[in-house]
């Protein structure tokens, strides 16, 4: 691909990609979290669903770093296990 | 979506080179009307759910009514979810 190789170009297109990946993540998160929050829509927001749309995204947040935390430590003591059993 | 490769040699000069301002804003214009079927496409979805409850004949005044409030909030979600999760971003890179 010539155009890649545009610096100019590669750095509006790895932009752009960042924005867009924090697009989608809004786009899944508003859903998930319209799902829990919304009973039935009113004429206006509610202030008791907005602070459950903020706490439903900081938990969604919470929620994969502890299983990112959780999954890379029994990789870290299945790796020492295994190696134990090396020795 | 068909045509994506296509649209680029639009913004070809005769010489051959790529117009690098013409490739960005057909891309910018590409993925903002990608974000929009998104939210349409999720929007329906969802105000279909909440507001028609067994489809009748025609769409009543109230089950339209419903709609309306329905994508107004659905807005409103949006927003606060996109703030929330910017200011979560914010918070995240200022630990690090």
């Amino acid at each position: 691909m010539e155009a890649a190789a545009d610096p100019e170009l590669q750095r509006f297109i790895e932009a752009e990609t960042q924005k867009q990946r924090f697009q989608t993540l809004v786009h899944q998160l508003t859903e998930l979290c319209w799902e829990k929050c919304m009973e039935k829509p009113g004429p206006k927001m509610d202030a008791r669903s907005e602070g459950c749309f903020v706490n439903c995204v900081e938990r969604f947040i919470d929620t994969s770093q502890f299983i990112l935390n959780r999954l890379e430590q029994t990789q870290k003591s299945r790796v020492s296990f295994s190696e134990n059993m090396a020795e | 979506m068909d045509g994506f490769g296509a649209d680029f040699s639009v913004g070809g000069s005769s010489s051959g080179k790529v117009d690098t301002g013409a490739i960005m804003e057909q891309v910018k214009v590409q993925i903002a009307v990608a974000n929009a079927q998104e939210l349409l496409q999720r929007m329906t979805d969802k105000c279909f759910r909440k507001c028609i409850g067994k489809p009748g004949g025609s769409l009543d005044n109230s089950e339209q009514k419903c709609i309306a409030m329905c994508m107004d909030r659905y807005m409103d979600a949006w927003n606060t979810v996109s703030r929330a999760y910017n200011s979560r971003l914010q918070r995240e890179r200022a630990k690090m």
